[in-house]
């Protein structure tokens, strides 16, 4: 894709609240933009909708699910193949499957299982850790991590135009407006 | 008592009710709470603690250097008494660590908001105390360069642990609930991570939370992900926590011995640690506030919830001490009986009264608003809570121990200066890694306290 502007990253809007944050995000949204994204510096309720992400963006349950699946599995027939197969001791003539004292092992690995899935995955699905960001060459971006709320349009979105969607963002009440740019 | 007696909109149940006080933004929680990792110099207070902590810490590696050279003779197990100090220790610091999750899981998931000052801490807490904890069965197997023979790893001998055994599920309970609460630590920094990472002046102090941070930048769908793998944690930390102090009961549970054989064990365990956990949180967090003066966060609101969460807890406790000591009555079992004789007369009868003295007779000035808004009271109280469940694991440990079925294999059991010195040592190991942990990232979640002065302006 030939893009006018190729080390263009996007167009910065600068917030000073959560609520005018989420009305500019649906105004932008309402303008025809998909490839947006907003930066805040604690989670917004409301804001994935104001921005049309749906629920299916979400992996990290069915992730935590199958990591909570396969470690209890794992865990359970691995206790039974030792005392079954691959070791099997004859203790005073108790079952060899004694399944109900291998519930806690299975259960602790259940959760273990569940657990690094569910950090890890969201880890990989968000990406991260990712060192390089064109946003972090934004001096002021550093309040997104404090009291600023941000919005960004990609360059990459189809309607991109830098004059029009820089005018567009002040016409939400975007405090600032910033080029970000990716130089490397 | 009419309605109209206690004004619902009085100044003093306004202050009481605050989870922050007020006059609070985003920047100003930012700032307070940054500034006490970045710009605050180290204080003369800061140094002397540490110094004294780290102290006590060389004690703890000293002791544990004379164990590995002369073996587990040092201390005042024998036969009967093979679980000494080093069981009631290790039952005493799990059971602190549990109120850190208590409060990060089960009151994240009852959406209390007054969890969200003091999370991070007790999280940290729960970290410190696990680490102490695992330190002292690792050193009592008296081979601890042989402790991985307890994981299934496929070795030339063909073998497997006895996965029947409660000491094996004990490993498995104990080591997920150490890998769990530290992701649930890290991953609830992580935001924070990035804020320092911004504040930062210094370049070292840059790139190490910037690392840390791993490019956390806030972006609406990583908040997205973030939170429901938060929800998630929390989820699995709460019956995960249950398990694990359940797991540990049935140490003792499952065997025989007269006075560990009942089924009250793990309900009345888990209150336990919950108890002293929350006692422990107390002890840390009255000093804290204090010394980086974070009154406008950790409120009188948070110190008496803590205070009415031990008062319930005690009652639990008392509760099973009850009815441990009737169900032997009532069982008419001769061996139960005799124990609990013991308990009240035998040569460890004056640990069993100190205990019930700490655990439930002094406790019960929490009934009073008075006491529990009393900071100084408070602080005493948490310190006569953790001395009573630690009193009560030696009660456990040692009594049936030295009074088994026959008398011929009756013991006596005396800590030797071994025994005190690794305790005391792991006092300075956990107090030492809570200094570090004050100095060097948020001791309060900013992003969460972000949420609050959010959600409070809403309120008003």
């Amino acid at each position: 894709m030939n893009l006018p502007h190729p080390e263009l990253y996007g167009l910065l809007g600068e917030f000073d609240s959560p609520e005018r944050l989420m009305d500019a995000a649906k105004k932008v949204r309402e303008a025809g933009y998909r490839r947006i994204d907003a930066f805040v510096p604690f989670p917004v309720e409301g804001l994935s909708q104001a921005l049309g992400l749906g629920r299916k963006h979400d992996l990290v349950p069915l992730l935590t699910l199958a990591g909570g699946l396969g470690g209890g599995l794992t865990g359970f027939f691995f206790q039974l193949w030792a005392n079954m197969s691959s070791y099997p001791m004859n203790i005073a003539g108790r079952p060899l499957n004694s399944w109900p004292a291998f519930i806690p092992v299975t259960f602790e690995l259940t959760v273990l299982g569940a657990s690094l899935f569910a950090v890890f995955g969201m880890l990989a699905l968000n990406k991260l850790p990712q060192p390089h960001h064109p946003l972090f060459n934004v001096e002021r971006f550093k309040r997104a991590s404090n009291d600023k709320f941000f919005l960004c349009i990609e360059a990459h979105d189809p309607k991109f135009h830098l004059k029009e969607t820089a005018r567009l963002l002040q016409s939400v009440n975007a405090q600032h407006v910033t080029e970000v740019r990716d130089e490397d | 008592m009419s309605a109209g007696d206690t004004p619902v909109n009085s100044p003093e149940i306004q202050r009481l009710a605050r989870v922050i006080e007020p006059g609070h933004s985003y920047a100003t929680v930012t700032d307070k709470i940054a500034s006490i990792v970045l710009t605050r110099p180290t204080s003369i207070g800061w140094l002397a603690g540490f110094s004294i902590a780290f102290t006590l810490m060389m004690v703890l590696v000293g002791s544990i250097a004379w164990l590995i050279a002369k073996g587990v003779g040092i201390w005042g197990i024998n036969i009967p008494i093979g679980w000494g100090f080093a069981i009631v220790n290790f039952v005493w610091w799990i059971g602190i660590g549990h109120a850190g999750t208590l409060i990060s899981a089960i009151l994240f998931l009852l959406n209390q908001q007054w969890r969200t000052s003091i999370n991070r801490f007790a999280e940290a807490m729960t970290l410190f105390a696990v680490a102490c904890a695992g330190i002292f069965p690792l050193i009592h197997t008296g081979r601890p360069w042989m402790a991985y023979y307890m994981f299934p790893y496929p070795s030339t001998m063909g073998i497997w642990p006895q996965f029947r055994s409660p000491l094996i599920w004990d490993v498995f309970a104990v080591s997920t609930y150490g890998t769990v609460s530290a992701l649930f630590w890290f991953v609830g920094l992580i935001p924070d991570l990035a804020t320092l990472r911004d504040r930062a002046t210094n370049k070292a102090a840059q790139i190490i939370y910037g690392m840390l941070a791993m490019g956390w930048r806030g972006s609406a769908r990583h908040w997205h992900r973030y939170q429901s793998a938060y929800l998630l944690l929390a989820g699995l930390a709460t019956p995960l926590v249950l398990s694990v102090h359940s797991v540990i009961s049935f140490d003792f549970s499952i065997a025989i011995v007269p006075g560990w054989h009942t089924t009250i064990f793990p309900p009345y365990f888990v209150a336990g640690a919950i108890y002293s956990g929350f006692a422990m949180v107390l002890t840390i967090a009255i000093p804290l506030r204090k010394a980086y003066d974070l009154e406008d966060f950790i409120t009188m609101r948070h110190l008496e919830n803590m205070a009415k969460v031990m008062l319930a807890t005690g009652l639990i406790v008392a509760y099973g001490y009850f009815f441990e000591f009737f169900m032997s009555l009532y069982s008419g079992n001769k061996f139960d009986v005799f124990l609990v004789q013991q308990r009240l007369h035998g040569p460890y009868s004056s640990y069993y009264y100190a205990l019930i003295l700490c655990n439930i007779l002094t406790p019960q000035v929490l009934w009073f608003q008075k006491m529990r808004t009393n900071v100084a009271v408070l602080f005493v109280m948490s310190l006569v809570i953790n001395l009573g469940m630690w009193l009560e694991r030696f009660v456990i440990v040692v009594i049936s121990l030295t009074r088994d079925f026959m008398p011929s294999a009756w013991g006596r059991y005396q800590p030797t200066f071994w025994d005190w010195s690794t305790f005391i040592g792991t006092l300075g190991l956990f107090v030492s890694l809570l200094f570090l942990f004050v100095r060097a990232l948020p001791a309060i979640s900013i992003a969460e306290m972000r949420e609050l002065v959010h959600t409070s302006e809403d309120h008003e």
